[in-house]
């Protein structure tokens, strides 16, 4: 499979000035109010090593909890399925659509359905699939996957909204007024919650006491999705789990003060037990997660919460946007979690990041995301997917810093003929670094020639 | 005290007075500085590209260079940084151990150890914006990061508010990364270079004369990118303000 190459999208994705603009600030915008938000909390700290212990501790004892779970969803009522793959997955809510014979069915945000590219899998089966997040159906409408996993339209301005709209909901083209915007996908959308044979979630959480699956929102379309349709399906990744209901308080803190910089989302939804006459299936969904679990240097990775606080900071996100990825999760978090899904094809991702730990420092779960960014890179020069220019400058550059000699030799040349400055320094042609910027010039004298003519009595060693 | 100065290559090669600098800042203040004669590179560049295998050689020059003293001070955190943290591409023997441990950022060592106080050579009547690089910012902790809510301190501040006439001026965003991150800066060369321009534009609104930083490898960036946009705005290494560079 083709490799990602992030830096050839970034590049598309810089170009178009207004969007880049824009995209940077908004985020920006977020990652401030996620400060001034935890700077109101004075045991913001502690907090993130609570939640973070909550989390080492149900996924270390993860098949307990599900099981938990399972026998408490079953005496709520619910139907619960396992599902070990994305294709798993989709089968199991093909058949429960068809064993109710449902054509429609309403969902609200599930980064889980996208990683089981789900919606493309029931369309081509005849099931017509609608989104109800603002961001999400606004993707679906321009048939593009989420840039973002909170935000999931934020790459564009409301004047693509506008044209989006226009050209499928039928809206005004010369008209990009925001809640006129909002308001006619209200309108376009309620139709479709009303005559649903079903309806769809994903999991913020999945308590293993009560059996209840949570789900938090600003837009009430997930409740509506649950509410109306007498077929109702949520979608969980077997990491959502959390112990108890007490254990919410933590991560409902938490969670959207790093999403959106907001104390709280508007809504906090526990489904729990089908109502009278209509009937709710829960499907647990592996996906590589067991595996990923076994994975020493990378299974903290689980604890996510997808709060999106490390896409938010990072300086290369805001800068590349979220489909430069390539991926179902971008930014920070998806550079880390991408690679145990296809090594191979993603992986140019880890090299997207300058290791500068903003995420980390950000992240509500303590998830050592940069570290787990520089362990990435060690995983894919040992599987030998490294591209090969990257690989022969290294194996040269260690030769050539392994050799007090060798050293000398080109750091001498280097004053000698300038083309091989850049080349000897930064290890690839000349053209990308000086692209957009000046090559240092070579010095009249190294450190070393200046410390031998002006420090020769203490400089050597025995 | 006996402290061994390490002099990154790439400071080695395009910045010898920043090394200069460092040498005769450390002599000023009483240290027996020896220079390592055949020091090259501390390791970082390969074994941030996961090429471990490719950095076990350098590595092994490098605690060769350095076993013995009691401190070993570079003006360069990210190399001081891999040395600390990350120089784990060969067996960690005592001798390994000890190295690393001793590795110091020229900042820290100059705040911490020496405890140093006073610079009264050192003025600098310019208006400075500073550069702290991500590694010292985070993993270093030489200064207050943005991301977490504590109370503010920083090393580089300390030592630079002793000097006679300089001012602070403070970017929008200090702490956001300036985009090097070493090979990043050509294999991810678009947002490499926009971050960059962001940053230097930042500091050149906030009123930076100067973008003073303990990160020569930071400097170096910003530099090339401040000259493609024709930004009058100067680059300029912490030792060598500390040292009494004028300009």
């Amino acid at each position: 499979m083709k490799r990602i190459d992030h830096a050839e999208a970034s590049s598309k994705f810089i170009k178009a000035q207004d969007h880049l603009d824009f995209h940077d600030q908004r985020l920006w915008d977020l990652r401030k109010k996620r400060d001034r938000d935890s700077e109101s909390i004075p045991e913001w700290q502690e907090l993130r090593s609570l939640a973070s212990a909550i989390k080492e501790h149900t996924l270390t004892h993860l098949a307990d909890f599900l099981e938990e779970f399972e026998r408490n969803a079953q005496a709520n009522g619910v139907k619960v399925h396992w599902a070990k793959d994305a294709s798993e997955h989709n089968q199991i809510v093909l058949q429960i659509l068809e064993s109710r014979r449902a054509r429609t069915l309403v969902k609200a945000k599930s980064m889980l359905t996208d990683e089981c590219e789900m919606r493309p899998f029931l369309e081509n089966r005849g099931i017509e699939v609608i989104e109800t997040d603002l961001g999400e159906r606004i993707q679906q409408l321009d048939d593009e996957p989420p840039s973002h996993i909170v935000v999931p339209a934020v790459h564009k301005l409301r004047t693509d909204v506008s044209r989006v709209f226009a050209a499928t909901i039928g809206t005004d083209a010369k008209n990009s007024d925001v809640h006129y915007l909002a308001e006619s996908q209200r309108q376009h959308t309620r139709p479709y919650f009303l005559k649903a044979d079903a309806g769809m979630i994903g999991a913020n959480f999945a308590v293993a006491e009560t059996g209840t699956v949570v789900v938090c929102t600003n837009e009430g379309n997930a409740d509506l999705s649950m509410l109306l349709p007498k077929l109702q399906i949520a979608s969980i990744g077997i990491e959502k789990m959390i112990p108890r209901v007490e254990h919410l308080a933590v991560f409902i803190r938490m969670l959207s003060r790093n999403a959106l910089g907001s104390p709280i989302t508007q809504l906090t939804s526990h489904f729990r037990v089908p109502r009278e006459g209509t009937e709710m299936h829960i499907v647990l969904v592996d996906n590589g997660r067991s595996e990923r679990l076994g994975m020493a240097d990378f299974w903290y990775s689980l604890k996510c919460i997808r709060c999106g606080a490390c896409m938010n900071t990072c300086p290369v996100y805001r800068r590349s946007g979220g489909l430069s990825y390539g991926a179902t999760y971008s930014g920070p978090i998806g550079v880390i979690i991408d690679p145990t899904f296809n090594l191979r094809k993603y992986s140019a991702l880890p090299f997207a990041s300058t290791l500068n730990g903003s995420c980390t420092s950000v992240c509500p779960v303590r998830i050592n995301i940069h570290e787990q960014i520089y362990k990435w890179r060690q995983v894919i020069a040992e599987r030998h997917q490294l591209p090969f220019v990257k690989k022969e400058a290294m194996q040269i550059a260690g030769k050539v810093f392994g050799s007090p000699k060798l050293y000398r030799a080109a750091v001498e040349a280097l004053g000698a003929s300038v083309e091989h400055l850049p080349r000897f320094m930064l290890y690839n042609p000349l053209n990308a670094w000086g692209r957009q910027r000046e090559v240092p010039p070579a010095p009249a004298s190294t450190f070393r020639h200046w410390y031998l003519k002006n420090r020769t009595k203490s400089g050597q060693r025995k | 005290m006996k402290v061994a100065l390490f002099v990154p290559c790439y400071i080695d090669a395009f910045f010898p007075e920043v090394g200069i600098a460092t040498l005769e800042l450390l002599e000023r203040l009483g240290c027996e500085v020896i220079y390592p004669l055949d020091q090259t590179c501390c390791g970082q560049p390969m074994a941030n590209s996961g090429c471990h295998e490719d950095a076990a050689a350098t590595e092994r020059l490098f605690v060769k260079n350095f076993a013995g003293f009691d401190y070993i001070v570079g003006p360069s955190g990210s190399c001081v940084h891999h040395v600390r943290e990350n120089l784990t591409a060969i067996p960690q023997t005592a001798e390994v151990t000890k190295v690393r441990e001793r590795t110091y950022e020229l900042v820290e060592f100059l705040h911490d150890i020496v405890k140093v106080t006073e610079f009264p050579w050192a003025a600098f009547p310019h208006k400075v914006g500073l550069h702290n690089a991500c590694v010292t910012l985070r993993a270093l902790r030489t200064a207050k990061m943005s991301e977490i809510d504590e109370p503010a301190f920083s090393k580089p501040l300390d030592l630079l508010s002793r000097v006679r006439g300089i001012q602070f001026v403070t970017p929008d965003r200090p702490d956001e990364c300036c985009g090097f991150g070493g090979a990043f800066s050509v294999f991810e060369e678009p947002v490499s270079a926009k971050m960059g321009y962001d940053k230097v534009t930042d500091h050149h609104n906030a009123g930076a004369e100067y973008v003073v930083s303990a990160d020569t490898s930071c400097l170096m960036h910003q530099k090339a990118c401040a000259e493609r946009l024709k930004l009058p705005i100067k680059f300029i290494h912490i030792a060598q303000i500390l040292n009494g560079a004028r300009a």
